[in-house]
């Protein structure tokens, strides 16, 4: 590798970084001060695990984050399964931008026009309107990664499988989801992490007695800098950590299992 | 027709405004090793996925054991496929792949019957491995296993040998064929090795363009190819036009740009004035020192050598004729320093039953 | 090619992914759209005029009567909603070019590292993109304030005597930007430049190109359709932003995904707010259907 891209992974890196490193810094600054180093201290993680407030934001978060990340794994898997394998059918072209719309569309627009369409059909705000919203966010994400690995499959092996005798069903689900599995897998993760973090859809959505995580820390954050949220958000960024570090090494183990096609 | 296992009448398969199969008929008699040969895109994978059950006819019938086979899904079909790339599940070990399609025997009766078809091919303690751990000959034969578990009436293999290399490919070639005659399945080889076919084969049904052209044992397809088509694709041959002047019994004298060349026709070949192709193997030609022509010959021709290529095995010489073309003509090593060189003038000489008439 | 045995249920399979985001992304937008064209009231919902379904055909002709194109004449007229829009697609203009410079060099780079290192250099650009954007954009604010680390290091590095003046500016709002898009630039690209023919390179280098030519008239021609979506993946969501501005911006820092904000929770005009959604949409519409075709040609090129 020439110095240049040496170079420029490292600033890259460091841009990344710094700024989390920053933060996890000091959260275990015994002084409330940004800028002076007061020695090493665990009080923030003490008064933040006091916070009754905060702790039940997150559960409320992980709550919603678990059973929307389910929906949106099954429907992105569905819609997958329907771009790459239904053919051509009525409204396939709205399809395709229904499911990837979601991603990028800015989320003020996701979120109000949600908003106005509970308001509309006199649902109350609440835990199902965030899992309904995080659902259709989350769901096209699931969609490409799922959409992805169909196209890497080898069409051959479920005809393969048809050839020895498996019906459509049996070849499902004993060859296309066993194969597709990591892919599920990775899609719920992403799916329960951008529910976990959404901060805009969910102040439209969400009603009283239904605060996120993400919605608490907001209005701490208005407030400025405080170290007790440093200590929450060097909590959240060590999780995320984990369990990115875990997909990796899963869909690494995985795809050297399941492999290119062999021979041609 | 009624006594062939398999029986193809008038299949045609369309995509779109491609013809990937036009009038293909062909019946095939239990146990026989039969292989379709042809470039890439002539529709011999098309024709053996139809027969799977992987793509329907635009037209025509398809008779297994002399049953309709039109409404039967490919998990329905008494025929199992071995895939070019082999298709192995990668998730799955040995054993439990080339236990896939056996159903009813019960736990016991499933790994006795996969112990029993691994060790017919030759990886007894295989069963456990993974697929990404063997190398490209045991994968290959895991896949023959696999495909014969379910004891099908015809095996349909698309390029078994394709992924292997060359010695490899001469090894298993002959261990393919000695499975076959001791089980005494009908096989069903795709392939566009000539030589493979050739070597593998009773019978070889060539396709070219969507059609099957000729289809006959091996040394038929060699000596009295159909078309222009077969002729150069099952080895290397000279293609001389022509008129037919006129026909003494099985002998037919063409006038050429060679002059006069006698070939041997079968009865219902085309007669005098059709335009026709002497079509003559290199191997065939006697090729002797110029003053060595004798007009006992019916076939004598004259030229110069041009290019002498030293094959090991044999010896190719071009030869220039008098009018302009080319004729090459080979003859065996032996050992021996090649007799000519560039330059020299020689004859040329084949008897009648050398040359087949092809139509122009 | 497919099989000819293909059960119906396959054909069921978009049905239920179809009815949901037909609901649940479809039709609120399509409700947004008729509530821009509704009028402001102390009610609950706060709008007028609302749709009766049991008013028959003559009451919802009185209701498309009531429809009028007031919220759209009052963002055209008003001074404040033609900046926010301005602001919004420069300030995501510039970001997106920056993103570019910043993004090529870190997954070219990516690319090029050895294949060992390179399933944990692309989780090392992945963990910022699953960590809370919110956080991420909070611990600028550290970094960036007046009191801040970096004006504190610059002054005690002497490169500066007195406090910079960052946050609250645009110039933050750009750093935000540029910072929080970062891994949505770095991972597409990163995709495409992997998945070059390293043989292309080596037989431009063999013709003799210098690596400079190489990456200028090889790598990044291929590249194309992967810079386009990946630059669109940011610039569409950007232009919407509404956590960089609200943080590191200041009060002037007018973006239409924070105007909007402030319409529908400071001053409840419902139907404003959805007048700038609406307005939001038909500029990101543009780019939305680039971002289809390059992704499109992008996933063909693949295949």
């Amino acid at each position: 590798m020439s110095v240049l891209n040496r170079v420029a992974l490292g600033l890259g890196l460091t841009f990344l970084y710094a700024p989390i490193l920053v933060l996890a810094v000091y959260s275990f600054n015994a002084s409330a001060l940004v800028t002076v180093w007061g020695g090493f201290s665990t009080r923030w993680y003490a008064i933040l695990f006091a916070d009754r407030p905060l702790i039940d934001a997150a559960l409320v978060s992980l709550r919603v984050a678990a059973a929307s990340a389910l929906v949106a794994t099954i429907l992105g898997g569905l819609a997958a399964l329907a771009l790459d394998r239904a053919g051509r059918f009525a409204g396939r072209s709205l399809f395709t931008g229904l499911v990837y719309a979601p991603m990028v569309m800015p989320e003020v627009i996701t979120g109000l026009s949600l908003l106005l369409l509970f308001v509309g059909i006199g649902l109350d705000r609440g835990i199902v309107t965030l899992v309904i919203a995080h659902a259709t966010l989350g769901l096209g994400f699931v969609a490409v990664l799922v959409g992805a690995r169909l196209k890497g499959l080898d069409l051959a092996l479920e005809l393969a499988a048809a050839d020895l005798g498996a019906g459509p069903l049996r070849v499902y689900a004993t060859i296309t989801l066993p194969l597709i599995a990591p892919a599920l897998a990775a899609g719920f993760l992403l799916a329960f992490t951008l529910s976990l973090d959404d901060l805009v859809i969910a102040s439209f959505v969400s009603g009283p007695g239904a605060t996120t995580l993400p919605m608490r820390l907001y209005s701490q954050v208005r407030l400025g800098v405080n170290p007790e949220i440093n200590a929450a958000s060097t909590l959240l960024v060590a999780g995320v950590t984990v369990i990115v570090l875990g997909a990796t090494w899963l869909t690494g183990r995985n795809a050297a299992k399941a492999g290119p096609t062999y021979g041609a | 027709m009624s006594t062939a296992l398999l029986s193809l009448a008038h299949v045609t398969k369309a995509f779109g405004a491609d013809m990937a199969l036009d009038d293909v008929s062909l019946d095939l008699a239990a146990g026989e090793f039969f292989c379709l040969l042809g470039p890439s895109g002539c529709g011999k994978s098309t024709l053996l996925r139809l027969i799977a059950g992987f793509e329907a006819p635009t037209s025509g019938t398809l008779h297994l054991a002399g049953e309709d086979m039109a409404a039967r899904p490919p998990h329905r079909r008494p025929v199992n496929m071995m895939f070019q790339s082999y298709a192995l599940f990668p998730h799955m070990d040995v054993a439990a792949n080339v236990g896939y399609g056996l159903k009813g025997l019960g736990r016991a009766g499933i790994a006795a019957r996969v112990d029993e078809l691994l060790r017919l091919v030759r990886l007894d303690g295989f069963g456990r491995r993974r697929p990404d751990t063997l190398s490209g000959g045991q994968r290959q034969r895991v896949a023959l296993a696999r495909a014969l578990a379910r004891e099908p009436k015809i095996l349909l293999l698309d390029e078994p040998l394709g992924a292997l290399d060359r010695t490899l490919r001469d090894e298993t070639q002959g261990e393919l064929r000695a499975l076959q005659k001791r089980l005494g399945t009908t096989f069903i080889v795709v392939t566009h090795d000539p030589g493979e076919a050739m070597a593998l084969a009773d019978r070889i049904g060539v396709m070219d363009r969507g059609r099957l052209v000729q289809v006959g044992d091996a040394a038929t397809l060699y000596e009295r190819p159909a078309t222009r088509f077969v002729a150069g694709l099952l080895g290397d041959v000279n293609l001389i036009a022509g008129q037919v002047a006129d026909r003494t019994g099985d002998i037919a004298r063409v006038e050429t740009g060679l002059g006069s060349l006698h070939a041997g026709v079968q009865p219902d070949a085309p007669g005098a004035g059709a335009a026709v192709v002497v079509a003559l193997r290199p191997e065939r030609i006697v090729l002797g020192p110029a003053d060595t022509a004798t007009d006992a010959e019916p076939n004598a021709l004259a030229g110069h050598v041009t290019e002498i290529t030293y094959l090991g095995d044999r010896i190719r010489h071009r030869v220039r004729m008098a009018d302009g073309s080319e004729i090459r003509a080979t003859v065996a090593a032996g050992g021996q320093a090649p007799a000519f060189a560039p330059g020299d003038a020689v004859a040329l000489g084949f008897p009648p039953g050398a040359a087949t008439l092809l139509p122009a | 090619m497919r099989t000819s045995g293909r059960p119906a249920v396959t054909r069921l399979v978009p049905v239920l992914p179809f009815l949901w985001l037909g609901a649940f992304f479809l039709l609120p937008v399509l409700i947004t759209l008729k509530i821009s064209l509704s009028a402001a009231a102390t009610a609950q919902p706060p709008y007028l005029p609302v749709l009766d379904w049991s008013a028959g055909p003559e009451g919802w002709g009185t209701f498309l009567e009531e429809l009028d194109f007031a919220n759209f004449e009052t963002l055209a007229n008003d001074a404040l909603y033609r900046d926010a829009a301005l602001s919004s697609l420069s300030l995501a203009a510039i970001a997106t070019a920056f993103l570019l410079v910043v993004g090529t060099p870190i997954a070219y780079a990516m690319a090029r590292a050895p294949a060992r290192v390179q399933p944990l250099l692309v989780a090392l650009v992945i963990v910022p993109f699953w960590t809370s954007f919110l956080i991420r954009i909070y611990a600028w604010i550290a970094i960036l304030k007046p009191e801040g680390l970096l004006s504190a290091g610059l002054m005690r590095l002497g490169l500066i005597d007195r406090p910079l003046e960052l946050l609250n500016t645009q110039a933050a709002v750009l750093i935000g930007l540029t910072y929080a898009y970062l891994p949505f630039m770095v991972l597409p690209l990163y995709a495409v430049f992997a998945r070059l023919d390293p043989r292309l390179r080596d037989a431009a280098a063999d013709l003799g190109a210098s690596p400079t030519r190489v990456f200028w008239s090889v790598t990044l021609p291929l590249a194309g359709p992967g810079l386009m979506a990946g630059a669109l993946l940011c610039f569409v969501p950007m232009v919407g932003e509404f956590i960089i501005p609200d943080l590191l911006g200041g009060s002037d820092t007018l973006m239409l995904g924070r105007v909007l904000w402030s319409e529908f929770f400071s001053n409840r005009d419902w139907p404003l707010a959805s007048a700038v959604a609406i307005l939001l949409l038909i500029l990101v519409v543009g780019p939305l259907v680039l971002f289809r075709e390059a992704e499109t040609r992008r996933t063909e090129a693949a295949r």
